[in-house]
């Protein structure tokens, strides 16, 4: 499909590349792992080989030396066959492995970006907790210094951890103070001792991609897991989270072409009243409008995307824009899937054909990364300034 | 104009919703994972007189309307759509030897069917057929004092567990003129399952691929005349689509009733969400929605009790209320938030499920295809 932005050669190499690795090494696994809750830890040594893993990773870090273009299109190609394998893809590469390079020292880099880009460890992030979902900074988890300040005591519970049953290093918020603000980072390996992982969740979609708690009784950890200054993370776990949305827009984007291009397969195919369906007026209306949606909704994510690597998006400015182009595709990713199911009938209803599987897994969109409701907040409070405050 | 609940009706409610909440809903979410079907849950619906409930008295029914079925409907599925599905295929038949069935054929299937005795299913579709159901394949020669069926149908909610099917097959012409109506016993040679359909929701509900190779059923089988068939599957459509409805309302019900809660349950930023205007805002929706298509769903449910014609008002109940059921399940699990996607609280499973009610008993497509036919030739509004 060409668009108009022009990818570069290197992107649309790119783009190739993460095709075929799709075709070959997820298409043929995603109805079963699906299915029974499985995991294609295979995929990732793939991903690795190729050098993916680290995509947003400067190259002198051992990356791909790429951009939110490139990584927005591998989930993009990744997602419109296996949203589960994009989703665990992108909470490794970007929440983990793009943090550590952005933030880490240069020991903590050299102790973990060569296995994490590798793909020999899996990682993810840890902020979400159970009474801290939308207002992210309730966070309760406490990580309490030491006298002689050589280490810190962490104590909480994080839910809803992408990755957290088969991530070996999680990139973890913590509070350091009693300020709403206080945020600290920590590198937290699977190996420390009162770490677990908690119960593994059964979900409607994305069921390929494994979530569970983290769950911290005292773990005590060195300061030199500390990322950062203490109590200056805030800024930049929001920073990270404007790029998780414009990148997750990507997984929606891949979602909803392979929706559509089941229903257009299908529909051009399935005969009923002597004739295919694709010629019945509100079959071809329905295609339109998900076609048309997709296509506002790519536009507007590979602009924000090439905005970010152009160093044009900062601030509020960012935020706003990453949540509109996150808030948009999400939406469209589900109501495509769900017109699409609704396009091959009984059918649809199965999982002989993806398209249910694509539904499943769109709505978690609209909920990880930012629910609808707090995109939308974003977006009203940096339109309407102060106003919005009261 | 009356909108109250009948004593009857609040009866019916009464008895239903406390066997739903107490035996159904002790294992419907592990059976969901797990795909069990218990006949014996119809059983005990039957005991108590649920799954009858549109049939004459005469031949073991309840003897009362659809407003009053469809209360019984509603509050199967609230906790279990599938076992809403089972209860109203079951009645499929009953339906259909009501109005077509000669005496003979009443008394021998009604009374087991109305009692919960034997489990009943209504095969239609098959796999070239689907919404073009008078194109169907499916063949019925006469030989003698039988009928010999071959060919293979779709999408039959129960047949593994049905003992009696309704089941149309060709004995003339291609087109809707050429297809009639046959008893299909559980048992009878030649009669097979194929597969069972892996599905995004309603598992405990099995649908089924059935195979008819040389099956022989006696032709005193043989529903109303050769030539029937689309008649009378339409004329079971057309009461289908009001209970398939009434599932909708209980599904979206249900899923209100979880987010509700849930809004005034979980705090964020230190007040309940339910506080915040967005979601209050959603909440009202879902509540207006699912009010206008109960009202839809009674009003086509009293105009069958009342003899008059029913159909335009059927589709209608059934296309809104399904569409209603899709969308307030999915804010339902909207407003649960990461929560709402797990498989720990019910509403994922709602939406699931209300996904295939804008499927069944006609898509929503051929609902709009029947309304917009009679809009077309209404001059008055």
């Amino acid at each position: 499909m060409s668009f108009f932005l022009g990818f570069s050669d290197e992107e649309k190499l790119l783009q190739e590349t993460v095709r075929q690795f799709a075709a070959d090494h997820l298409a043929p696994k995603i109805e079963k792992l699906d299915e029974e809750e499985g995991f294609n830890r295979d995929a990732f040594r793939v991903l690795g080989e190729l050098g993916l893993l680290g995509i947003t990773v400067p190259e002198k870090d051992g990356g791909a030396g790429l951009g939110a273009v490139a990584a927005t299109l591998a989930f993009e190609e990744i997602a419109a066959v296996d949203a589960s394998t994009a989703l665990s893809f992108l909470a490794h590469s970007i929440l983990c492995v793009n943090q550590i390079a952005a933030n880490a020292n240069d020991e903590q880099k050299k102790k973990y970006l060569p296995k994490l880009i590798s793909g020999e460890w899996l990682s993810g992030m840890g902020m979400t907790e159970p009474g801290a979902g939308s207002d992210a900074l309730g966070m309760r988890t406490k990580a309490a210094k030491s006298a002689d300040g050589k280490s810190y005591t962490i104590n909480g519970t994080k839910t809803f951890i992408t990755n957290g049953p088969v991530g070996e290093v999680f990139y973890c918020y913590a509070k350091t103070g009693e300020g709403k603000k206080d945020v600290s980072t920590f590198l937290i390996d699977r190996s420390m001792k009162g770490f677990s992982t908690g119960k593994k969740f059964s979900k409607m979609g994305m069921r390929a991609s494994p979530t569970s708690e983290l769950v911290f009784d005292n773990v005590v950890v060195d300061a030199s897991a500390r990322v950062g200054n203490e109590g200056e993370s805030l800024r930049m776990m929001m920073r990270n989270l404007d790029l998780e949305r414009v990148t997750i827009a990507g997984i929606s984007l891949g979602i909803a072409r392979g929706a559509i291009d089941a229903a257009v397969a299908y529909a051009r195919d399935r005969k009923q009243f002597d004739k295919p369906i694709a010629s019945l007026g509100v079959i071809q209306e329905r295609i339109a409008e998900a076609s048309a949606w997709y296509d506002a909704c790519r536009a507007l994510t590979y602009q924000c995307a090439k905005m970010w690597d152009e160093g044009k998006l900062v601030g509020k400015e960012a935020s706003a824009m990453a949540a509109k182009a996150k808030l948009t595709s999400a939406q469209m990713a589900t109501k495509v899937g769900l017109e699409c199911i609704q396009i091959l009938g009984g059918y649809g209803y199965i999982r002989e054909f993806p398209v249910e599987r694509f539904m499943r897994d769109a709505k978690l969109i609209e909920i990880g990364a930012g629910t609808n409701e707090i995109l939308r907040l974003i977006i009203a409070r940096q339109i309407l300034g102060d106003a919005a405050n009261g | 104009m009356n909108f109250e609940a009948t004593p009857i009706q609040q009866e019916l409610r009464e008895l239903t919703r406390k066997f739903a909440r107490k035996t159904i809903a002790a294992t419907v979410e592990q059976d969901e994972q797990d795909g069990t079907f218990r006949p014996e849950t119809i059983r005990e619906l039957g005991s108590l007189g649920l799954t009858g409930i549109p049939v004459p008295e005469a031949y073991g029914g309840a003897g009362m309307g659809y407003q009053d079925y469809i209360v019984t409907i509603e509050e199967l599925a609230r906790v279990s759509a599938a076992y809403a599905i089972s209860v109203a295929v079951t009645g499929l038949p009953q339906v259909i030897l009501s109005i077509f069935g000669n005496e003979a054929q009443k008394q021998k299937h009604i009374p087991r069917l109305a009692a919960g005795e034997a489990v009943g299913a209504f095969s239609l579709s098959e796999a070239s057929s689907g919404s073009d159901a008078a194109s169907l394949r499916t063949t019925a020669r006469r030989e003698g004092e039988h009928y010999v069926l071959n060919g293979t149908k779709l999408w039959t909610t129960q047949a593994d567990s049905a003992d009696i099917i309704m089941l149309m097959a060709r004995t003339g012409d291609p087109g809707p003129k050429g297809i009639s109506t046959f008893i299909v016993e559980k048992g009878t040679p030649g009669l097979s399952m194929g597969k069972r359909e892996k599905k995004m929701g309603m598992h405990i509900s099995h649908t089924m691929e059935l195979v008819l190779n040389e099956v022989r059923v006696p032709a005193a089988n043989l529903v109303g005349n050769e030539g029937d068939g689309f008649k009378i599957a339409m004329t079971a459509l057309d009461s289908g689509r009001i209970t398939i409805a009434a599932v909708g309302l209980g599904v979206a019900a249900a899923a209100l009733e979880v987010a509700a809660n849930h809004s005034r349950e979980r705090q964020q930023f230190g007040k309940p969400i339910g506080e915040q205007q967005g979601i209050q805002f959603m909440l009202a929706d879902m509540a207006v929605k699912l009010d206008a298509a109960r009202l839809l769903v009674q009003r086509s449910a009293w105009l069958k009790d009342e003899g008059k014609p029913f159909s335009t008002a059927a589709a209608k109940a059934k296309l809104y209320a399904t569409d209603m059921a899709m969308s307030v399940t999915t804010d339902a699990v909207q407003i649960l938030g990461g929560s709402g996607y797990t498989q720990d609280f019910p509403v994922e499973r709602y939406m699931r499920e209300a996904k295939v009610l804008q499927i069944v008993e006609g898509t929503n497509q051929i609902q709009r295809m029947v309304i917009g036919r009679e809009v077309h030739q209404t001059r008055e509004f």
